[in-house]
Formats: structure tokens, sequence, C-alpha cells
């Protein structure tokens, strides 16, 4: 009752942001926080006489909790690639049948048969992008690929490092560096990773997100990073240098599903076909700096983009790890090593 | 005749009980009624989210985030003891007493330093000319114009390396590398200090603007010497004001969540830190709970052990 309560006057407070519009349909859309092209939406409201309204969220988890509690008024949701594996599970999210939409086609064969909706029944590709590591060539000028500068960095490293503050991108990294798989419950492998954490973060300067600023401020020469911030932080600091370590590094997706209460469905099914268009695809690379994972979307893009070393892996890469996620006997194992190692 | 007297008498005396029990009621009554939207107020948006935050303590974690509604002792136990992923032993969990005694430690270390700051800038305040202390005043709240994640952020700029700091004693040739400051303990220290300084001071000065001077000559008239002045008269009188004052500014610091996570690098977590992170990628919402719960204790327990001293002192006094 209390929640039906507080999804209702959620509800009202989304319309009622929503009704300076007079339009044919509404569309709420519940994604990452700077991460919706602004002329993406203006030109599907202008296509189809739809108001959409924006909401923001910093964390899949975030995400989670708030869709959860049920009746939050979204239509669209923009989870990662193993929270759509969860959101399934937990039957939060629509079944739309994306595969049988009509721009489906344009949707890159690889990026359909992935573990976290197999075959694209409910998601269709949002952006895509890698997490490994950008370091300042003119700091250090040996070979970069390699997760050994993080683990176990030369001296003109040390002391010069910013880790994000995830623990699993630097859990996972760490399995990679000593060859473990992910998902890891081996109690052996897992002492040996926490030596191994405990050891290297003497050398690590900074745990945190704010990667593009630690970069360009100087207060750090390498970062674990997205490779799209990368490509930021280049144009700020041009000796920047993506690493594609020999070990592996981390693929993620967003995608784009509909929720199960969808109070617009029929708009959300529009929409999402709507972005699986190349043009539109592209302009969604173009304001979030990622891949968008949809074939023909290429000529759209800003050149800069498609020629950018973080968007365009090198051909000896190896290819993107994406992890799934752990059980939750998995993540009490993570949590007291990521506990230890941040006490 | 008397005893009609006596009626008379007795029903009037009956009379004014009456309108003096309805006059009480009616004023009971008023004062429920003004105090209704405090009282709703601390209800619903105090006690609620506090009794759910009691509840989901005493729960299993669900499996990706949230709660499953099993009764467990599970998140206070893992707080103090834990049962050793690696070896199966149960054995005292350091890892959260560690950040708890952290915490602890940098907020009391915050409230010493900005008492040591404070002091004589509300006594310099509280010396002024009346008409003068509120400039003063105004300039102590002057801070709070601006959010504390934009001052924190300043204070970033201002200590990092090419900073304001390290450039300046840089180019005097003071220093050849710059100071590491910036993502250290001691930033954190600075900032809980710079954050919490205004709470030190407004307190200090309300007990000091109320002290009395002559009590000070009659010291100085009786041969104290000025560090005794100090001691027995003015720290005494201003005992109050230095004790709100600590608490005002120990409290808040121990459980600072944005100071830490920028100015500290968030390589170690601290009290809020590690809350946090329960309800997010840790997806331990029980845990952090208690840990919520537990910091509130450790604060309550601390708060009752000063009243009881000092309404022990109090009365030993008078």
């Amino acid at each position: 009752m209390k929640h039906k309560l507080l999804g209702f006057s959620a509800a009202c407070g989304v319309a009622l942001c929503s009704s300076g519009a007079v339009a044919e349909g509404e569309l709420h859309i519940y994604n990452w926080g700077n991460y919706t092209s602004p002329e993406l939406i203006e030109k599907f409201e202008q296509e189809f006489d739809i108001a959409v309204t924006l909401d923001g969220y910093d964390s899949n988890e975030t995400m989670l909790a708030k869709v959860q509690q049920g009746n939050t008024g979204y239509d669209i949701v923009v989870p990662g690639d193993y929270m759509i594996a969860i959101m399934i599970e937990q039957g939060l999210l629509e079944d739309i049948d994306a595969n049988t939409m009509e721009n489906f086609g344009n949707v890159d064969p690889k990026w359909v048969d992935v573990y976290w909706d197999p075959g694209r029944e409910y998601s269709v590709p949002y952006q895509w992008g890698t997490t490994s590591f950008v370091v300042d060539s003119e700091v250090y000028s040996g070979d970069i690929n390699t997760l050994g500068l993080i683990f176990d960095p030369p001296a003109e490293l040390q002391g010069r490092i910013n880790m994000l503050n995830d623990m699993n991108d630097v859990i996972n990294a760490g399995l990679r560096y000593l060859g473990y798989p992910r998902c890891n419950s081996n109690e052996d492998e897992l002492r040996e990773l926490t030596a191994l954490l405990l050891e290297a973060k003497t050398h690590w300067r900074t745990m945190d997100y704010s990667t593009i600023e630690k970069l360009t401020s100087g207060d750090v020469d390498l970062s674990q990073n997205w490779n799209g911030a990368s490509m930021r932080a280049r144009a700020q600091r041009p000796t920047l240098v993506y690493a594609y370590p020999k070990e592996g590094f981390t693929g993620w997706m967003d995608n784009v599903a509909v929720l199960k209460d969808a109070p617009n469905l029929e708009n959300a099914k529009l929409f999402v076909n709507y972005i699986m268009d190349p043009e539109n695809a592209a302009l969604i690379s173009n304001f979030a700096r990622y891949a968008n994972g949809i074939m023909g979307s290429e000529p759209f893009m800003d050149p800069e983009m498609t020629e950018a070393p973080e968007i365009v892996m090198p051909a000896d890469a190896p290819a993107p790890d994406f992890v799934p996620p752990c059980d939750q006997s998995v993540v009490d194992f993570y949590n007291v090593i990521w506990t230890r190692l941040k006490q | 005749m008397a005893s009609t007297d006596q009626d008379i008498s007795l029903s009037a005396s009956e009379t004014l009980a009456h309108a003096r029990r309805v006059d009480a009621q009616r004023k009971t009554r008023a004062r429920w009624i003004l105090l209704s939207p405090a009282l709703i107020l601390i209800g619903l948006f105090g006690l609620m989210p506090l009794s759910i935050t009691l509840v989901y303590s005493f729960l299993k974690p669900g499996s990706f985030g949230g709660v499953e509604w099993v009764f467990s002792l599970d998140a206070y136990i893992q707080f103090i003891a834990q049962r050793d992923i690696f070896d199966d032993t149960l054995s005292v969990n350091w890892s959260y007493l560690s950040i708890f005694s952290r915490s602890i430690g940098l907020s009391l270390g915050a409230t010493i330093g900005a008492l040591i700051l404070g002091f004589p800038t509300a006594y310099f305040i509280a010396s002024k000319p009346a008409d003068q202390r509120n400039f003063w005043l105004f300039l102590i709240t002057l801070p709070f114009w601006t959010n504390l994640l934009i001052r924190t952020y300043a204070m970033l700029l201002i200590i990092r390396d090419q900073g304001v700091i390290n450039t300046g004693l840089m180019s005097l040739g003071i220093t050849e590398a710059p100071i590491e400051i910036l993502y250290t303990d001691t930033a954190v220290f600075i900032g809980l200090i710079y954050s919490y300084l205004p709470f030190m001071v407004l307190p200090l000065y309300a007990s000091l603007e109320k002290l009395d001077l002559r009590l000070i000559e009659a010291a100085y008239d009786l041969y104290a010497s000025r560090f005794r002045v100090l001691t027995n008269v003015i720290l005494p009188l201003a005992k109050p004001g230095i004790v709100a004052g600590c608490i005002l500014v120990f409290i808040p610091g121990l459980g600072a969540y944005i100071t830490p996570e920028l100015l500290g690098g968030g390589k170690k977590l601290m009290i809020g830190n590690l809350i946090a992170i329960q309800f997010g990628s840790s997806r331990n919402w029980p845990f952090g709970s208690a840990a919520a719960l537990i910091l509130m204790a450790v604060v309550m327990v601390a708060l009752l052990l000063y009243v009881r001293h000092s309404a022990k002192e109090g009365h030993s006094h008078g």
C-alpha cells in the first residue's frame, strides 16, 4: 500500500513535469546521468509528437533498487549487461520481442547472442565500451599493454596510479593478472589475490571514479579507466595512451529495455526501435562518446570517433571479457577482500 | 443557615475546581495541537526511517540488494567477528573495527583542532564591542552560503600537487617537489576542521559572550597568572560552550562522507563510506543498517555518559 502511494505520487510528479508540452503521448526514460543525447530526444519528440521526460541514476544498483520498489512511472531503463541478466531473472523487464522489430536487422550480429539476453528478447544495444587503463606515454615509455603496470608498477609510476573505486573492476583486473577465472571462489587463488592487491595498493595513490579530472590535473599518470573517458581525457592531455593489456580487460554494454509496469508501453517500443536506426545510434555515440553496436552508423559519427584508438581496437588485442553477475557466495568473498583492502 | 452557607461555598469551590480542570484540559489540548506538527514530522521522517533501519538490520540480505524477510543476527555478528571465508574459523574481524577507530580518531583529532582554532576566534569576537560582534559572526557563517561539496572541492584545488600552496612554496624556493597533502589522512583531517569549524565557534561564542569580565579582573587582583586565569576562570565558565562545540564537530565528523571521499582519495574507508557501499556494490543492506545503528549507538552512549557526568557535577557544585 505504502509503495503504491509512493509510486502514485512519483508518477504524479513526473506527469506534472511534462504537462507543459501538449503532446500525443508520453515517455519516461530512466538512464545514466549525462548519457542521453538531447538531440536524439528532441528529434524523437518531434517525429512522434511524444513528450519525453528524463531522469538519471549513477549506478546500476541505484536503478535496480528504485525499480524493485515498483510503480516508478518509468518506461525505459538502460542497465548494464549483468544488470539486464539480473532484471530478467527477477521479472522486472517486459518481453518486447526486440528481435522482431523493424530496425533489429541493423544490430551487429555479435551483439545478438549475448549472455545477458540470448537472442535479444528484452533489450537492444545502447552503447558499449571497455574498461582498461590509460597511461601517460611521456612518463612511462615502455610496453603499456600489460596489467603489470598496475600490479607491479615500474618506479616512475609508483604512487602515480588511480584505480576505479569499484570492487568488481579492481578484483577482476587482479584475477586477470594472476591468470585466474572471474567470479572466483577458489580460496587459495583468492588468498593470493588479496596479497597481490594489498601489495599493489601501496603504489596506488587514489581509488576514485573521477578519472578524467585525476588525469588532467596531473594528480596521477596512470588510471584504470573506461575507453570513452580515456578519449575525453586525451583531449586535454594528448600524451595519454589507452592500453589493451594482454592479460585481458573488461567489456561492457548498456542496453535499452522496457520495464514490466511501463505506463507507455507502445511509445517505449517505438523508442527502442528508433534507436536501432543507424543515424539515431550515431547521435547517441556522438554525445556519450562510446561505440553503439548498430551497423551502418559510422558515416553519421564524428570522424574523430571513428578513428580514436580508444574506440577502434587494434587487431591483435584480446577480445573484451564480459563478466556475468557473480553468485552471492562469490560477492561475499569479494566483500571481505575489498573491505580488507580498504580498511 | 449554616448548612446552606456551607453548601454554597462547597459548590463554589467545586465550580472553581471544575473550571480549573476545564482550563487545564484546554491548555493540554492546545499544547498537543501546537506540538503536533513537530511530532508528526519527527515521527514520520525521524522514527519511521529509523524503525525501517532497525528492522532491516535483523534480516538477511537479498541476493541483488534489498532484504530477505528471514530473521538473522548475521549483520551484527559480521561486524565484530567473522567466520573467516578462507579457513572457516571464527576470528575477530579487524576490518570494521579499524575503520571505526580510524573514523573516531580522525573525528576526535578534528574536534581538538577545531577547538584550538575556534577558541581564540570566539574569544576575539566576544571581546569586540557589542555593535561589531554581529559583523564578525556574519563572517563566521559566510562559508555556509556555499555548498559543502563545492567548498571541499575548492580545498582539493588548494592543496593538490599543482595547487596554490605547492606552487607557491615551490616558486618561493622553499620546497623542490610538491608536498603530498592531498589524498592522505592529513587532507581529510584538514578538510574536517575546515568544514566544521563554525560549529565550534558559534557555541563557544555564546558562552564567552556571557562571561563576566569582572571575574577575570578579580582573578588578576588575586595575583593569578594569565595562564591560571585561563585555566581556572575562563575555561570553566566557557565549559558548556566547549562541550556543545565539541559535540557539534565530533558527531558530524564521525559520519562524514564527502570529505574522506574527495580529499582522502577513496583508498581508505570511513564509517560513512562503509555504510554507503553496503547499499551499492556490496549488496548487503542489513549490514549497512547494522553499521548505521552501531554508529548511532556509539554516539548515544558517548552523549549519555556526558549528560550523566555533567548532571552529577552540576549537583555537587550546586
